[in-house]
């Protein structure tokens, strides 16, 4: 079986939906003769066309509301964002245009916007974000945000062929530093709204996503040989719609639960994921829900700066034996 | 009559009528709107297009139903829709929040679609349609399809971020879409000249690279002209024209709005210039039309519009749990979940 990267993952998929289905087609800044900043989209329009991967202008708006659109007609858009961070300036028309028109309209708009998010890469302000929090809070969107190179294949793959509009994260630190072997000739397809366990474990239960999946394999991997305890790991995948079942499961399993996001931490997702757990399970809790986050402040370049203010394997290993403790 | 004067633009008689028929309909659906407004019968605010009927109903007509072509209308383009076929019934349900009515009770008045019959569902950002608009024609250029899109903006919409990012990529992109700036002089109480320094909006066409055109939009044949000429250069591949229609709004934003922002004289000024007498005028003295054959429309609409406010003038209003449908293709269900946990 090949290895490949999580980037190379994310471009296979990619291509075997364009490939599989004419619906599908490709528009971002530089994603067309350039191949995307990040080359998710190397070699696409040599093989698929112009018409297919549209370089556009510097206009996200332009981007999502023109997805928007094709989408109605029943076409299937991929947009990228060249970083995640300038979502934002499609905010309005994604929340306002996009996940209101099933509900409002009867139009269907199936439709990705994906891009890379994340830090752990001196990117600064604005080419670090986790934006999962803005959407979270809009009902009519899909999150998905894959951690391993056979999710960022199966979640591309899903999201596109999804009736909805979904909001695919992918993380540039991943990018080219995780890999996997996935078999050639099999298709591989994440559900939407699955939690994964990546990690079994029967003292306390970390719930998390994307880039800190790793951090917290790692953070479970030294307090199994310092403390001798044994933490489990669910990678959610996707957090809208989130998976209720495992994260109420998991609870029941290990009776401590503590959630690790990347984003800033007031109105981070792990204050739904908590919201979530005292309604369904708060007689199973031992412990209360504790997070690990990053500290509230825009993220800073310097490389002294960016590792204070996101969660580091440290932090999540005290986490944990705060919660063990308790 | 021997002494009938040719008619203009390749109308016959019949879509002269038809031109009538639709502005007549416009204006007469929205007075009785404002008669059961009145009753409180309407669920959230009411926008008239007085005076603008002309420019609605001239521009849809240019359009080709027939091929396809869609448009994207403001709140003021009530006419428009109803020359691609929205019915006065689904009018009047929206307008009351009925249970059957076309978003069933979920967004208002005429903010509701049918791409079949080629209207799409604005919401209450400006200028967001300019760019879904353009995803829609660049779905016509990519299948090869012989078939035009419109999108209505304002002076108002005209200065968000949203139309410029649409106008520039559909530009860019030779789109299939002509773009009807409807200069009425006001957004809400905000005249023009608050709004942009540009004299007339036509002039920001070249700032696009797309060619600009500029007619009376009080003068539905002049509307008709202007926008089937460039409804056939879309169609002919020559991409995206800019259409600036210089009407005026003589009612408030909604009926609500007291208009105490309007210096005097203005309303009778444009009074005097009202699109539907300036037609008929026109109708009656080129000898297209005969005042009898323009009395039996106003009792046909008469009598559809009895018709359509006793249709559904007492039907219920949506019932509440069917608020939580629909927001997904396939609903995790979670929202019907939390409300039964809590009722039981």
């Amino acid at each position: 079986m090949p290895e490949v990267t999580y980037l190379e993952a994310l471009r296979d998929g990619l291509a075997e939906e364009m490939a599989r289905d004419e619906r599908v087609f490709v528009l971002g800044e530089d994603v067309g003769a350039y191949g995307g900043a990040f080359k998710v989209t190397e070699g696409f329009q040599r093989r698929f066309g112009a018409e297919r991967v549209i370089d556009t202008p510097i206009a996200e708006t332009a981007i999502v509301g023109t997805a928007a659109g094709a989408a109605h007609m029943g076409f299937r858009p991929v947009c990228e964002m060249q970083f995640i961070d300038f979502i934002s300036c499609a905010y309005s028309i994604l929340t306002n245009y996009v996940a209101t028109a099933r509900y409002r309209a009867g139009l269907p708009t199936p439709m990705v916007v994906r891009g890379p998010a994340g830090g752990y890469v001196r990117g600064g302000p604005f080419h670090s974000q986790n934006p999962e929090a803005a959407f979270l809070h809009t009902p009519g969107l899909k999150i998905v945000a894959p951690a391993t190179a056979r999710d960022a294949k199966g979640l591309i793959k899903a999201a596109i062929r999804d009736d909805d509009p979904v909001l695919y994260f992918e993380h540039k630190y991943l990018y080219r530093r995780i890999k996997e072997e996935l078999p050639e000739g099999e298709e591989i397809l994440t559900p939407i709204g699955q939690a994964r366990t990546a990690r079994e474990g029967r003292d306390l239960s970390i719930l998390t996503w994307s880039a800190m999946l790793w951090k917290s394999l790692e953070a479970a991997e030294t307090l199994e040989r310092e403390d001798g305890l044994s933490v489990e790991v669910i990678d959610l995948r996707t957090l809208l719609p989130l998976d209720d079942a495992a994260i109420v499961a998991a609870v029941k399993r290990t009776n401590r639960v503590l959630i690790v996001h990347e984003d800033t931490r007031t109105g981070g997702v792990a204050g739904e994921i908590t919201a979530r757990i005292n309604e369904l399970a708060f007689e199973w809790l031992d412990a209360p829900v504790k997070r690990i986050c990053a500290h509230d402040v825009p993220l800073p370049y310097a490389p002294t700066l960016e590792d204070f203010v996101l969660p580091q394997v440290g932090d999540i290993v005290k986490g944990c034996r705060w919660l063990a403790a308790y | 009559m021997g002494s009938d004067q040719p008619i203009p633009a390749g109308l016959s008689r019949a879509q002269l009528h038809e031109l009538y028929y639709f502005m007549r309909l416009t204006r007469s659906l929205e007075e009785k709107l404002v008669n059961l407004y009145r009753q409180t019968k309407v669920i959230g605010g009411l926008f008239r297009s007085l005076g603008q009927e002309a420019d609605a109903v001239g521009s849809a007509y240019a359009l080709d139903r027939s091929k396809g072509d869609i448009l994207s209308p403001l709140i003021r383009n009530l006419g428009s829709m109803l020359v691609q076929g929205a019915t006065p019934v689904e009018v009047l349900r929206q307008y009351m929040a009925k249970a059957e009515s076309p978003t069933r009770g979920r967004e208002l008045n005429i903010h509701f679609n049918d791409l079949q019959r080629g209207f799409i569902g604005q919401i209450s950002h400006l200028g967001d349609m300019v760019p879904v608009m353009a995803g829609i024609t660049l779905s016509f250029q990519m299948r090869r399809e012989p078939r035009v899109g419109l999108v209505y903006v304002g002076d108002g919409a005209m200065s968000t971020g949203a139309f410029h990012e649409g106008m520039n990529f559909a530009a860019v992109q030779k789109l299939p879409l002509v773009v009807i700036a409807e200069n009425n002089g006001y957004a809400y109480s905000t005249p023009l000249d608050r709004q942009t320094a540009v004299k007339f909006l036509v002039e920001k066409a070249a700032g696009y690279g797309v060619p600009g055109e500029q007619a009376d939009g009080n003068d539905v044949i002049a509307v008709y002209q202007v926008t089937r000429k460039a409804v056939e250069r879309a169609r002919s591949g020559g991409g995206v024209t800019l259409i600036e229609l210089l009407t005026y709004r003589r009612k408030g934003h909604a009926e609500h709005d007291n208009q105490s922002y309007v210096p005097p004289g203005e309303l009778e000024e444009w009074a005097r210039n009202d699109p539907i007498d300036r037609y008929v005028a026109r109708l009656t003295e080129a000898g297209w039309a005969e005042p009898a054959e323009l009395a039996a429309i106003d009792a046909r609409i008469a009598s559809e519009l009895d018709a359509a406010v006793s249709a559904c003038e007492n039907e219920p209003l949506p019932e509440p749990l069917s608020s939580l449908d629909e927001v997904l293709a396939e609903p995790p269900r979670a929202e019907l979940e939390w409300y039964r946990r809590l009722d039981a």
